[in-house]
Parts: structure tokens; sequence; C-alpha cells
């Protein structure tokens, strides 16, 4: 059983790891580096408690083999707080009640935050559609989408 | 004000002239940096040094005899540690204990944790082992040798009760029947509630309805999987993290399945990503316990997304019919109902309170419902907010609406002409007190949503809900810290932010700022029996022993007042915050801060902490009344919920986000359960579709923003007035988007989920019809 | 215990030769959306998984004889943002970015979709509308097939060991046409579809169909073309009675099967009635007025 040697970039740091051809990169986050902010709810890419950024783009870490990380970058919600400084979704989710159980929080955050880094301005249907692949079983939905319409006003306006 | 002799304090209702800082607010939830940033432990996100990986081997067949088991091969690869089989675990004889709202029996949880003699569902546990790593673990499992005989296996209700059905227990004789049955059946019990006379009742009506009504099995769907770490030393000493609901049930369920003292297992509860009932019962933790005992290492389980669907969960699927009377006017003068509910494949499902909710929302003279419960080759079904509600207030629900149409009276009118309220007695037993059911029907009926405007293949729906809610054993302490912050240690683990109401609370009764009092969830070790999170207990229980607490608290701090100021303790009072000198016959001091007597308490008697150990009473019940708008597309039969409001009494809010938040999540989980989820058998009696994407809980972009209305008719026997909020959202919903559909397409839905093939075909029967 | 390889070559030969030697179960991997699932699921238990993802051809979109010219491991939102493609071929690009979610178009691609070979895969009945062809490439060199030729059965496609689908040909398309795909999915995001249908079609200058391509997904053991209801539409303005025409035609051509997902009866009706409403918005497109 050979491990595979792997060298990439997480939330800015250069890691190295051994991995099994198997494990996902959720595997190697969760398992192997201790970053435990990315959730498992499905490992089938079913909802979204995983998402995480590779090279800048939204992706499941149950969906990615963590072989195929060399010389990638990826960040996760460990990185979304800038020293104590909380990212305004971060605020706007506690100011809001914008969680309950707080399980799918992280990757409804790394989500949300990847929207508005594309799009400042969404409409409520537009941060709807961006997280259908992000499954809350508690809120409803409601006070996600205001907290995320409440963000994207707050860092437009600053 | 009544004492409650119940508490031993006076925990009456305060009165809503008192001004209060923090109740009725809404600050950060103490627990909101960690849930933002990642930080917060979830279940599955414990690591131990050393520790090994757990795996279940389940069972393929939905109802198979296991003849042997044969572990030798699985046991003798390197790096498998221990393996565990129905050997492993004494029998238990049958003994009914509380787990949240519903009973659970030890000589089942005992074969649903482990298969003994038969194989009951398909993802049955039969085996489970600990190796060093994920991929031995799943090794090891494929050579343990099972040798099944298959038996014919029955997945429907209906089906099961027939006389020649597949038996699943060989001994069960249906309990609650004169004279009893001599023949073992499936039946496990019939429940029957009765009051008036309802053949009088029928005689006197104008209008009878009497329809059937069939829903499917659904399941909670909390995102986070079943997932625990044991750690038992060489002595029998035992750590248990694990997500759950309850951790002292939890740890009374291993302790006497593994015949272990209770002082030997502590249990933390670790952060829990929802549970809606489904974390009341254990599946991984014995397990994990009796692995880690056999192999003197800690080790991890946790649940795959299929085992979720096939071994935990979910709740009833249900057979009912449904009959009411009424006069021309308006009265209703009787409603029967007979409810068959499928328990999966041991007894318990919540048929019983099924059937006491069924006409719990009107105030009716004659009344008889009867309860099955059945066993399928399904699991076993666990609590699902309001257990049992959801389903039989759907069935009446639906009828109250055809009858409202057939009288010609509009359905808010109807259902306020015969609504419960203070001092209507309920079927199944006691006098209600002050209840919101009149206050939420009348907002509703003055709510802008009910006059707007609908379009074309448009319709709208409006249902009611009533639950009991509960209250039960709960501890709390309140430590005073020498600079004058607090901490709260509570009991019930925080599954939708009940350590911010909790802090409220504790901050209201000391006068202190809010973010000076921090609460912990403590383990089983550290703070005495507390009943589990559920029956929406959690804020009004631990509410009542927090304020207890609290003012246990106060009490002292007086004392040392008074200690400091040589007067007497009752020449003392406490108001603002502040130790003061009750009156000007009792001396003249500064008054002294919660701060200040802590800085000194070392030199007046040492540290000052509050307990509180209470049974709680006075649960209220919570009323609401749901109005909702769709849309049918009538070619493709897909409906689309446009607009939703919901109106429920909370007696009151402590924090009206949270509360918000309970009434919104709620009614999209009814949402779901009316349109979508179900669970889908083959003829083989296997699930097929044991993940998220066939098994379709609602996503954001299938539903519209959920309005809310906070009615307040307070409890009068809390303090602030609290009820429970948690359970009572999910029980209108499918109701009321089955009346609005009826509303769109002139066509009654009487079976759940009113999925679009069903929507579809009942569409072109229609037209086919015309 | 898996003695799984994983590599990844940076050219089609390296790919191709790595893929023909492997011993066991060989498996081409794009963005794993459906790999990764069937792993998990011990579906499948490949010797060797190549990656295609750094091979430049696959990952590259350009521009070729007025069509374009897509990469197999090219991702949905990658697609999504290339206005070229997108204003050619509306159809097909909604049809790849209707598959999953956000998260899910990050990674998956249209070689991925095609060669998975479901029956229900969204983007092959738009590619089918619009005449798309694959170039494959193995060790007997390079080939191109039309794309209703490679998936030859659920889960089963007529590429032979080693061969890899590099590209897709979306072609040059005449004036005064358009292109549409819709599917029925119980939910509004996040399932697989129940029924599909692509349309692709041209006007006249007087507003007559001249031509027209229609394609099912979901309906039958295969995406299929259905000649049948393009023809229904060929010479006519697409009135009512040629709409009627092609909803029946639709409908007739599904072989469907009662699933979890949905009825025989169900997947029946709704056939016609989305090859309908796509053909409307295809028409839309193409400038009707
Ligand atoms: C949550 C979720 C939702 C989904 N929703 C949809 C949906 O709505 N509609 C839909 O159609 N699909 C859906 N899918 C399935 C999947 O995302 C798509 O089929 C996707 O297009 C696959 O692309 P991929 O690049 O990820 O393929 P991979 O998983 O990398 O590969 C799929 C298969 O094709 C083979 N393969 C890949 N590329 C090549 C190549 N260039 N040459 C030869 N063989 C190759 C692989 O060996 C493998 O067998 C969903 C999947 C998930 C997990
Ligand atoms: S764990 Fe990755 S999507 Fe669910
Ligand atoms: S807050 Fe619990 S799943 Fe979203």
């Amino acid at each position: 059983m050979a491990k595979i040697h792997v060298s990439t970039t997480i939330n800015g740091d250069a890691v190295e790891f051994l991995c099994e051809p198997e494990e996902t990169l959720l595997d190697v986050l969760r398992d192997g580096l201790g970053l435990t902010g990315s959730k498992e709810g499905c490992s089938s890419g079913d909802c979204g408690a995983c998402s995480v950024l590779l090279d800048g783009r939204l992706v499941c870490a149950c969906l990615v083999m963590g072989a195929e990380l060399g010389g990638c970058e990826v960040e996760t919600i460990e990185a979304m707080a800038h020293g104590d400084v909380l990212h305004p979704l971060q605020s706007k989710f506690i100011e809001h009640a914008a969680l309950q159980c707080g399980v799918c929080t992280p990757g409804i955050l790394v989500a949300a935050k990847a929207l508005l880094d594309k799009n400042p301005d969404p409409s409520e249907t537009e941060v709807r559609y961006w997280l259908a692949g992000n499954l809350c079983r508690c809120t409803g939905y409601d006070k996600i989408v205001r907290a995320v319409l409440d963000a994207a006003a707050d860092m437009r306006g600053s | 004000m009544a004492k409650d002799t119940d508490t031993g304090a006076d925990t009456g209702y305060m009165g809503g002239d008192k001004e209060l800082k923090w109740v009725g607010t809404r600050p950060p939830r103490p627990d909101g940096v960690d849930k933002v940033t990642g930080r917060a432990k979830f279940g599955a996100d414990f690591y131990v040094p050393g520790m090994l990986i757990g795996k279940v081997l389940r069972s393929p067949h939905p109802h198979a005899l296991i003849k042997s088991i044969d572990t030798s091969k699985a046991e003798a690869l390197t790096g498998v540690k221990a393996v565990l089989t129905r050997d492993d675990f004494g029998d238990r004889s049958s003994e009914f204990v509380p787990a949240g709202e519903m009973m659970v029996n030890y000589r089942d949880i005992v074969r649903n944790v482990m298969a003994r003699e038969k194989a009951l569902y398909e993802g049955h546990a039969v085996a489970a082992v600990a190796a060093t790593s994920n991929a031995i673990a799943k090794q090891a499992l494929k050579l343990i040798e099972v040798d099944y005989e298959p038996l014919p296996h029955v997945i429907d209700a209906v089906e099961a009760m027939k006389p020649d059905a597949p038996l699943l227990h060989e001994d069960m004789i249906t309990d609650g029947v004169e004279p009893a049955p001599t023949k073992p059946s499936n039946v496990a019990k019939r429940v029957e509630f009765t009051i008036g006379d309802v053949e009088a009742g029928f005689a006197a009506a104008d209008v009878v309805i009497e329809r059937a009504f069939d829903t499917s099995p659904v399941h909670q769907a909390y995102i986070e999987p079943h997932a625990c770490v044991a750690s038992v030393s060489e002595d029998g000493q035992a750590e248990l993290w694990t997500t759950t609901q309850g951790h002292y049930v939890a740890r009374a369920h291993c302790a006497r399945l593994l015949d272990m003292d209770i002082s030997k297992i502590r249990v933390t509860a670790s952060e829990i990503g929802g549970g809606f009932g489904g974390k009341t019962v254990v599946y991984l933790e014995p397990l994990a316990l009796g692995l880690s005992r056999k192999a003197c290492q800690p080790v991890k389980m946790v649940m795959s997304r299929d085992e979720v669907f096939r071994a935990s969960g979910p709740t009833s699927g249900a057979h009912m019919k449904i009959k009411v009377g009424a006069t021309k006017d308006g009265k209703i003068t009787a409603g029967q109902a007979e409810l068959i509910y499928q328990a999966g494949a041991f007894q318990g499902s919540p048929v019983q309170p099924g059937a006491m909710c069924a006409f719990a929302p009107y105030d009716l003279e004659n009344v008889k419902v009867v309860g099955w419960d059945v066993v399928t080759n399904r699991p076993k079904v666990a609590a699902y907010r309001a257990p049992g509600a959801p389903i039989s207030e759907y069935a009446v629900e639906c009828v109250i609406d055809e009858l409202a149409k057939r009288l010609g009276i509009d359905p808010i009118d109807l259902r306020l002409a015969n609504a419960a309220k203070e001092g209507t007695r309920a079927a199944y037993g006691p006098k209600f007190g002050p209840i919101g059911l009149v206050e939420s029907l009348e907002q509703a009926k003055a709510h802008p949503h009910y006059q707007a405007p609908l379009g074309p293949n448009q319709g709208r729906g409006v249902a009611s809900g009533f639950w009991f809610n509960i209250g039960g054993e709960t501890c709390a302490s309140l430590i005073v810290n020498e600079d004058g912050t607090a901490a709260l240690t509570l009991g019930t683990p925080d599954i939708g932010g009940s350590r911010a109401s909790l802090c409220m609370m504790a901050a209201e009764e000391l006068g202190i700022e809010y973010d000076r009092v921090r609460p912990i969830i403590a383990d089983t070790a550290s703070l005495g029996y507390t009943f589990l999170t559920g029956g929406s207990r959690a804020t009004f229980s631990s509410g009542l022993a927090v304020i207890e607490a609290a003012r246990d608290v106060v009490r002292q701090l007086c004392e040392r007042a008074a200690k400091i100021w040589e007067i007497p303790t009752d020449a003392v009072e406490w108001a603002d915050g502040t130790a003061k000198p009750a009156g000007a016959n009792a001396g003249d001091f500064e008054p002294m801060s919660l701060a200040a007597i802590a800085a000194i308490a070392g030199k007046t008697g040492g540290p000052v902490v509050g307990h509180a150990q209470i049974n709680a009473q006075g649960a209220a019940p919570s009323f609401g009344t749901h109005l909702v708008d769709v849309e049918v597309d009538r070619e493709t039969g897909r409906v689309t919920v446009l607009r939703y409001t919901v109106l429920q009494d909370a007696g009151k809010a402590i924090h009206p986000a949270y509360v918000e938040g309970q009434f919104q999540g709620g009614a999209v989980q009814g949402i779901g359960w009316a349109l979508n989820e179900e669970y889908i058998y083959g003829p083989d009696g296997k699930l097929e579709n044991a993940g998220f994407l066939d098994y379709r809980i609602p996503v954001a972009s299938d539903v519209p923003m959920i309005d809310t209305v906070i009615v307040e008719v307070p409890n009068p026997r809390h303090p602030y007035g609290v009820r429970g909020v948690g359970e009572t959202p999910i029980i209108p919903p499918m109701a009321a988007i089955a009346n609005a559909i009826e509303n769109a397409l002139g066509i009654r839905f009487t079976e759940l989920p009113m999925s679009p093939p069903r929507v579809l075909k009942a569409i072109d029967e229609m037209a086919a019809a015309e | 215990m898996n003695d799984m390889r994983y590599e990844a070559p940076d050219t089609i030969d390296g790919a191709v030769a790595l893929l023909a030697g492997g011993r066991g179960e060989v498996r081409a991997l794009a963005g794993g959306t459906d790999l990764l699932v069937q792993l998990r699921a011990e579906m499948i238990a490949p010797e060797l998984v190549v990656d295609l993802k750094r091979i430049p051809e696959l990952r590259s979109i350009a521009a070729e004889d007025g069509g374009f010219r897509v990469g197999a491991a090219v991702s949905g939102a990658e697609l999504g943002e290339h206005p070229g493609v997108k204003a050619l071929w509306p159809g097909v690009v909604e049809a790849v970015e209707l598959i999953g979610s956000t998260q899910i178009q990050g990674r998956a691609s249209l070689g991925g979709n095609l060669c998975n070979a479901s029956p229900a895969a969204d983007s092959v009945p738009a590619m089918i509308a619009a005449r798309a062809v694959a170039r494959v490439a193995g060790p007997a060199g390079t080939r191109e097939v039309p794309v209703e030729e490679i998936a030859i059965g659920p889960g089963k496609t007529s590429l032979a060991k080693g061969e890899i689908v590099v590209s897709v040909l979306l072609p040059a398309r005449p004036a005064r046409s358009g292109d549409a795909y819709l599917r029925f999915i119980p939910r509004t995001e996040m399932d697989i579809a129940v029924v599909g249908a692509g349309v692709s079609l041209t006007l006249d200058e007087s507003g007559v169909c001249s031509a027209a391509r229609v394609a099912l997904g979901a309906v039958a053991a295969l995406a299929m073309l259905v000649p049948e209801a393009a023809a229904a539409l060929v010479g006519t303005t697409l009135d009512e009675a040629a709409l009627e025409r092609l909803a029946a035609a639709a409908s007739g051509a599904c072989r469907p099967i009662d699933d979890k997902r949905g009825t025989k009866e169900y997947r029946i009706k709704v056939a016609g009635v989305l090859a309908r409403r796509a053909a409307l918005i295809a028409a839309e497109r193409a400038g009707r007025s």
C-alpha cells in the first residue's frame, strides 16, 4: 500500500502530506491535518458541508482526491477570519441568527464568500440558487439568505 | 401567585409589566464565533491519540434468521483489534423507559443495536469491528461470514396487519385489546382516547365527511451523521464523546446494555449538528464502548449518510381514516379517527401522541380516536419533531378544510368557531390553561398575506397545529467568579441556540451584562441528571433551573451583604444587580454590586455558587397557524411554494431570532414532508433512496422567505411566560399545502408526499373525467 | 489493502499509454464527481486512475471553423464563463450548467458527463441536438465520433481500452438558429433529470423552421435523437398544431422505466411537455418574433 507524497498550499501555508490513494481532500484536511472546520455530511457531493476553494473554485472536498492536490491552492473555513477580525459574512451570520446547529455553517460561509467575490450584488434568487448545493435542515434558509444579502450590502458600502 | 410545589421555588409568571433588560432582545449567541470559524467540535471532530476506527456490518436482507456468525477470519486480520456480535450483549427483558417523548424497551434496544435472533430490516447491525485504519476495518467486515436464512418481509403497515403477513416477532401479542388475542401478530398495541358519544355527535350533524389518508415515513435528515468516540480503560472506566440530544439518557442506555455502573461512564456531549428527535436514541455508542472495552483502546465510529438513512430514524408512515361531523352553522359535533402507524422493526411508533393530538386544537364534545402500533421490516422509528402529531393533525386539518368548503364558511372562521381555549377539556384528558390558538387564528386572518390576491393556478391554504411540550428532570449550576462574571453549567445539549436564551435569563435574574455569563454544557459527571433536549423542553426546563440557580445566587449574595453590613439577611434586597438595604430602617449603606461582593467572597464565607435540581412542571402547549400560497404547473405537476407565514404562540420569546428560526426551520421541514420526502422501497424490501440526491429535502432555491409572527400568550407556570416552540411548527405545513393545492386545482390530495407524478396523475384524471 | 494507483500525465499520449497499459480495471478521471461517488460506494475498484486535468488540450476552449472545440475536462463553471460558447450554443451551456450544484460545477466536465454514460446525463441531449462531435484518442490513433455514439448503454461506452475523449466540437451554425435544453426534476436543484429535452433549430427569413434536431434524455436506456419530433417542426412556424405533433412524437419515442425518480407514464407525458417548451425557447433564441 504505497502512500502518495503531495506538496500543496493550504490557507496560504506550504503543506506536505502523505495520503492513501483513496483518501479525499476532506479526509486529508480532517484526519490528516486537523482542519475539522470542513464537515462531512454525505461524502457524495450532495450536502455541501465540505465546501472549500480549490484554486479559487468552489468545490466539495469530498469529491477531490488527496492525490490530485500537488501544486494546488486550497482555502478552507479556517482561513476566513483574519486574526481576530471576522469576515463580514461571519459577523452577519451571528447577527442574523443564520445558524441553529451550525454544522452546515462553515460550508455555507465558504460558498457564500465565493459568491460575493464573484458577484458583490446578488439578488435573493441568485443567492438561493448559488447555495442550492448547501443543505441546511435547521433554518429553512430564510435567515441565511438574509445574512448573505446584508453582508453583501455592507461590503459594497465599505 | 401560585407557589410551584414541584420545583420548590416561586417560578410562577412574574407578569408582563416588569421591565426586562435581556429577555426579548437578540444578542449574539455565546457559541457564535466558534460556529462561524469552524472551531466548534461536532461528533466526528474528536480525535484521540491511539484511536481505532470502528465499523458496522449490516444486514443486506430485510428479514432473515441469523443462523451463525463466523468472525474468525476478521479477527485474524492484522490491524483488527476487536470484533463484536450479538454474543457480546446480554439479553434484556421487556422494560419500557422514556426517551424523548417516546418510550423505548430495553429488550428492543439491545436487539436494534445488534441483531440477535433475526435481522429485521435492511441495514440492521449484525457485527462491528475496530481496526487501526478505515481500510482495514472495511476489509475486516468483508471477512465476517454470516449465515442468513432469508424470510419473507413486509414493508407496509396495512399489509403487516393481515393474518397471513410475515411475522417479525413470534411472541408479539397485541396489547390493549380485550380479550387478549391468542395468536401473535405484527400489531403491538391498540390505544384509544374517547370523550362523549361520537355516534350521537354524528347523528346531530348536518354534514359528515369521511376520508382516508396515507403518509410516507420521512427522515429527520440532520446534516451531521451519528458519530462518537469511546475510550474504556483496563479498569473499566469509560469516556464517551458523542453527538446526542441527551447525554444522560445515552449514558443510562449504554450502562444498561453493557452491564456497567453509571458512575463508570462519563459522557460528554459534542456540539450537535441537528437531531430533531433522531438523536435521542443510541446506535453507535454501545458498539463503540463495547469495542473499546475489548480493545482497551479508544474507538471512533461515524455513520455514513447511507447508514443514517438505512439504520436510524425515520418517523412513521401511516394509514388513517378521519370522520368529522358538523352542523350547518359550523359547529363540529363529532370527530373520529383510526390511525395505523408503522413502527419499524420494533414496537413504539408515536401513535399514542398522534392519537392524543389529532383533535386537540378543537373544543369538541364527542371524540373517538383509535390507534394501532404496527411493526414492519424497516428501521425502528425514532422521534421526529412533535412525534406522531404532524401525521394525525395533517389528516384532520385536511378534513376541517373540506368541511369549511362544504359549509361555505371561511376556513379560519370555522376553526375559530370550534377552537380550543382556556378551559377546554382535551380528548386526551386535561383541561387547557391559557393557550394561544384563537390569537394565532385571529392574527392569521388579519395578516396581509390572507388578503393578498392570487394568480391563475395559485391557491392558498391554512392549517393549525398543537403540541404538548414537556418538562422533566433538569439541573443547572451558576458559578460567580471572583471578578463578577459568571459561569453557567447546563445539562441540555444546545441544538438551536438555547445557550443564548439561558444566559439571557441568568443575566436578567442577576442584573449583570449578558456577555459576562459564559455557558458550558457539562459532562455527565459534572452536573446532575438532566433529561434530554427534546419535547421543546431545553429553554423551558433548563430555563426554570437557571432561574432557580440564579435566585439561589441572589439569596447568597444578599446574605453576604448582610454579613458585611452586619444587618439581618431579610433587611437586604436585590435590585438592579446590586444588594441594597431594604428600606431606611435597614441602615444606610452604599449598594454593593455583584462584582463587589464576589471580590471579597473569600472573606464572607467562600465562593458563591447557585444550584438548581428540579423536575420541571408546568410546560404549556403551543398552538400555531400557518398560511401558504402555492402555484401548480398543470403540465408537470410541480408545486411551488410562493409565500409562507407562520403564526405561533411562544408564550414569551426569550431570544426572538431563535424562536423565528424554529418556526422557519419547522415550516421548511414540513414543506419537504408535504411535497417530496419519502422512503422508497423496492419489491426486495431494500431502501432505494438512501442519500440526499434522491431523499429530497428542500434546498435553498425551493422555498421562499418564511414570514413569522410570534404570538405571546404567557405560560402562567414560567416566570417569563415561556412555552416550548420547537415542535409545533412542523405540524401544520402538510395540511396547509394540501389545502392550498385543493384551492388551486379543486383536487383533494390524501396521500403524502404530493410529488409531481402524483399531482400530474390527478390533474390528468380530472381532465379525463370532465 | 488498496493498491489503487494515481497518475497525472500531462500529454494525451501519456494518458493513453497509461490507460492502455493498465493491468486490471483502469479509469480516466476528469472532475471526479461521478468517479469519486462510485469509488466510495465501491461500485468500482480500479487498479489505476489517470487524471486528465493536467493535459492542456483537455482543459482549453478554442474557436474552430466558426464553432468551438471544448476540452473534455473543462469544468462547467469554466464553460459557463466563456462568452463565445454561451452566445453560440446557449442550450448546450445551460445543460452543462444544470449539472449539480455550484460546487459540482467547479469540477464536473462535459467529457465526464458523456463518458459516465448515464441515460439522464444533462449535457448529452443538448449536445446531440447540437450535432456535437467527440474527438477520441487511443492506442490506434484519433477518431471523430458523433456524441450519440459514445454511450451504448447505462454506464457503458463504445470507447476501447486506452481511449479517451479529448474534446467535443460544437460546430458552427447557420444564421437564425437557436437551441435550448430543459429538464424536469422534483426540486429546483440537486436532482437527477426525470426527463430531459434538447432542441436545436434554424428558421428561414419568414420564420419557418428549416431544420431541427430534438433529443431526449432519461426516457430510455440511452439519450436519443428523435427525428419524428424534429420532422414535426420543419416546415412550420411552430404553430400550435406543430407543437402538438412535436409533443406527441417526443412522448411516442419514449421507452422509459419506472424507478425511484419517476413513473413511465409521467416520463412519457412530461417528455412531450418539455420538448415543446424547449422548442419555443430555441425559436425565440433563433429570433422568432
Ligand atoms: C451532487 C451531484 C449532482 C449531480 N447532478 C447532476 C446533474 O444534475 N446532471 C447530470 O447530468 N449529472 C449530475 N451529476 C453527475 C456528474 O456530476 C456529471 O455526470 C459530471 O458531468 C461528470 O463529470 P466529471 O468530470 O466529474 O466526471 P468524472 O467523475 O471524472 O468521470 C465520469 C466517468 O467518465 C470517465 N471519463 C471522464 N472523462 C473522460 C474522458 N475525457 N475520456 C474518457 N472517459 C472519461 C471516467 O472514467 C468516469 O467513468 C451529479 C453528481 C453529483 C455528485
Ligand atoms: S460531505 Fe461533501 S458534499 Fe456532503
Ligand atoms: S444550522 Fe443546522 S443544518 Fe444548518
